[in-house]
């Protein structure tokens, strides 16, 4: 199918505004889900919700590379680990989750700052009059950026995650 | 009134004639052409399980000297899986009692939908794709990634403990051929520089040595990793450890019975479709045929360059019907894989990933990339040893793609000497 075809099915009027709601009031409902949910796995699901929701919305923004990389690494990736370790070490099956009342405080606290850090960053945003872009085939330009302009910070999250995987085995082999 | 509003259309409506330009005119609206894209994939979706199935079944009873399903729809039982879906409809849903009655039901549609939504970014030909993605390859791979969640949410929400080490072996499974299976898509991926399944398969017109798959030798060896960690990846034999009848009773689906069962299925076959595709595009020419394309105006202007020469050049040089057919060539070789080799242990599973495939496929990357990297340089000794390993590579390829046939042939030559004759008279068509 043509592109011209693509830009005819999704023409950023009425339908991407109420698909945009949509999917935006999924990623809310999802994370309520996840600090509401008592049982580990449920809460889980909750996140999977949630990851898959972002992805969604980075698709509907036309940021077909982070929507699937999103996929990959959250949802396919990360989650899974997380399930499977959840599943690992849960001795019953039904693992109840209980908030203690402190942590719940301290947790209040550090989200009501970021909430009022957000509403300070909204407020100062010009909204409107931002240039509209639709960003092409982008893979190609990030590839490049990233080896070029970039190179320096991304060999670095490189280096820091290859230490991060020595240091996990190195506790992993501990135990013997 | 339709005149000026087919012209909107692009043309391509106003080249057809008379009445049936009258009837795709709504063709030219983006939402219709959409919907009916959408119908056409949902109904190849529920297909190629339907068939498969069958044909999986068909080919369980040759390897093992039976028939398999003879009765039901006339010939060879051809509607065997039909009636075996009125069944699974109508059979008694059960919960069982102490499982997780919401993520129970939950976790079919978790396996099921991912592995429908790849195909929306898979393309059948140049221009036979529902979506063209410029990432399309990486967005086909992270959705058959998180197939694996309804899994693992199936096994653990049953509440049983077969299920659960069934899910737990699909999810260390699923997690570590993940990456051999990444690593080797990387090497055609380095080779071409685009992650546009389009460009990658457009960049094989020219015919059989201009596959990816004979590109340079590692990228043979790379498509071979990657066949073998795609099985495991669709939990196919040798590596149906999540299932395994015979040590888990069956795994992740036990407790399931009825349609909720058969999503599983349904996931399972048409994600084989789509890993036997992503084979095909990524090293075996995509939707070209061997012939390079280069021959394909010439049989198109002997031919008067019609509608019908168009359909000559589909069949002979690319067109939807090379990819359909290469890909069901590959899901012939997984179900007879699984009918031949024997399931091996978990811990060989783990160790043929980690300490096999993980550093084979990393050599491969990193020999493939020195590859190209020598072959952009403009060296002409090296262009001269490259074309002659691209032919040596390509021939390998071209003696086993005709071993296949060959084999065939043989087998159904001696059929009364490999069955017995009590068997052999009484297989129809023999």
């Amino acid at each position: 199918m043509s592109s011209d075809a693509i830009n005819a099915a999704a023409p950023g009027g009425l339908l991407e505004f109420f698909l945009f709601n949509a999917v935006a009031g999924g990623v809310v409902l999802s994370a309520l889900g996840v600090c509401i949910a008592k049982n580990i796995v449920r809460m889980a699901v909750w996140l999977f919700v949630g990851l898959g929701s972002v992805a969604m919305l980075y698709f509907l923004l036309a940021a077909n590379f982070l929507g699937a990389i999103q996929l990959i690494i959250y949802a396919g990736g990360t989650l899974v680990l997380l399930v499977f370790g959840v599943m690992l070490t849960s001795k019953s099956p039904w693992v109840r989750f209980d908030t203690p009342k402190l942590e719940l405080i301290a947790a209040a606290v550090v989200c009501l700052a970021l909430l009022v850090s957000l509403c300070v960053v909204l407020a100062r945003t010009v909204w409107f009059g931002v240039e509209t872009i639709v960003p092409g085939a982008t893979v190609a330009a990030f590839g490049e950026r990233l080896l070029t302009t970039y190179l320096v910070p991304f060999e670095v999250a490189g280096v820091l995650l290859m230490i991060v995987m020595v240091g996990a085995a190195h506790l992993a082999r501990q135990e013997e | 009134m339709i005149a000026p509003l087919i012209e909107q259309s692009g043309g391509w409506v106003a080249s057809f004639s008379g009445l049936l330009q009258y009837l795709l005119w709504p063709l030219q609206f983006g939402i219709v052409r959409d919907l009916v894209g959408l119908g056409a994939l949902m109904g190849l979706f529920n297909l190629i399980p339907i068939y498969t199935i069958w044909w999986e079944r068909k080919v369980a009873g040759r390897i093992q000297s039976r028939l398999g399903p003879m009765r039901v729809g006339g010939w060879h039982g051809w509607s065997q899986s039909l009636a075996d879906g009125i069944k699974l409809l109508l059979k008694e849903d059960l919960i069982p009692e102490d499982a997780d009655a919401v993520l129970f039901r939950l976790a079919p549609y978790l396996a099921i939908i991912p592995s429908a939504l790849a195909f929306v970014a898979l393309p059948f030909g140049a221009t036979y794709v529902f979506r063209e993605l410029d990432v399309a390859l990486i967005f086909t791979l992270g959705v058959l990634g998180i197939e694996v969640i309804g899994v693992i949410l199936a096994g653990w929400a049953s509440n049983n403990k077969w299920s659960v080490y069934g899910a737990m072996r699909e999810a260390c499974q699923m997690v570590s051929y993940e990456i051999p299976m990444g690593m080797a898509l990387l090497v055609p991926i380095v080779t071409v520089g685009s992650l546009s399944l389009r460009r990658i398969g457009d960049v094989q017109s020219d015919g059989w040595f201009s596959w990816l798959a004979f590109s340079s030798p590692f990228a043979l060896v790379a498509f071979v990793s990657y066949f073998i960690a795609s099985l495991a990846s669709c939990k196919r034999a040798p590596f149906d450890l999540p299932e395994a009848e015979s040590e888990l009773v069956a795994g992740f689906h036990t407790e399931y019975s009825g349609i909720r069962w058969s999503f599983f299925f349904f996931a399972e076959y048409a994600a084989m479709f789509v890993v036997s595709g992503l084979a095909v595009i990524l090293f075996l020419g995509a939707w070209n045929s061997p012939l390079p394309s280069s021959w394909a105006a010439s049989v198109s202007d002997s031919l008067g360059g019609g509608v019908f020469a168009r359909g000559v050049n589909g069949l002979l040089f690319a067109g939807p019907i090379w990819f359909v057919a290469k890909c069901v060539f590959f899901l012939y070789v997984q179900i007879w894989l699984r009918w031949t080799l024997p399931r091996i242990r978990i811990d060989q599973v783990l160790y043929g990933c980690v300490q096999v495939l993980l550093p084979l496929t990393m050599v491969l990357l990193l020999g493939n990339t020195m590859w190209v990297w020598a072959s952009t340089s403009g060296d002409s000794s090296w262009a001269t040893f490259a074309r002659a390993s691209n032919w040596v590579v390509g021939g390998i390829g071209a003696i086993f793609a005709l071993m296949f046939p060959a084999i065939a042939a043989y087998g159904f030559y001696h059929r009364r000497r490999l069955v017995g004759n009590l068997v052999v008279d009484a297989l129809p068509g023999s």
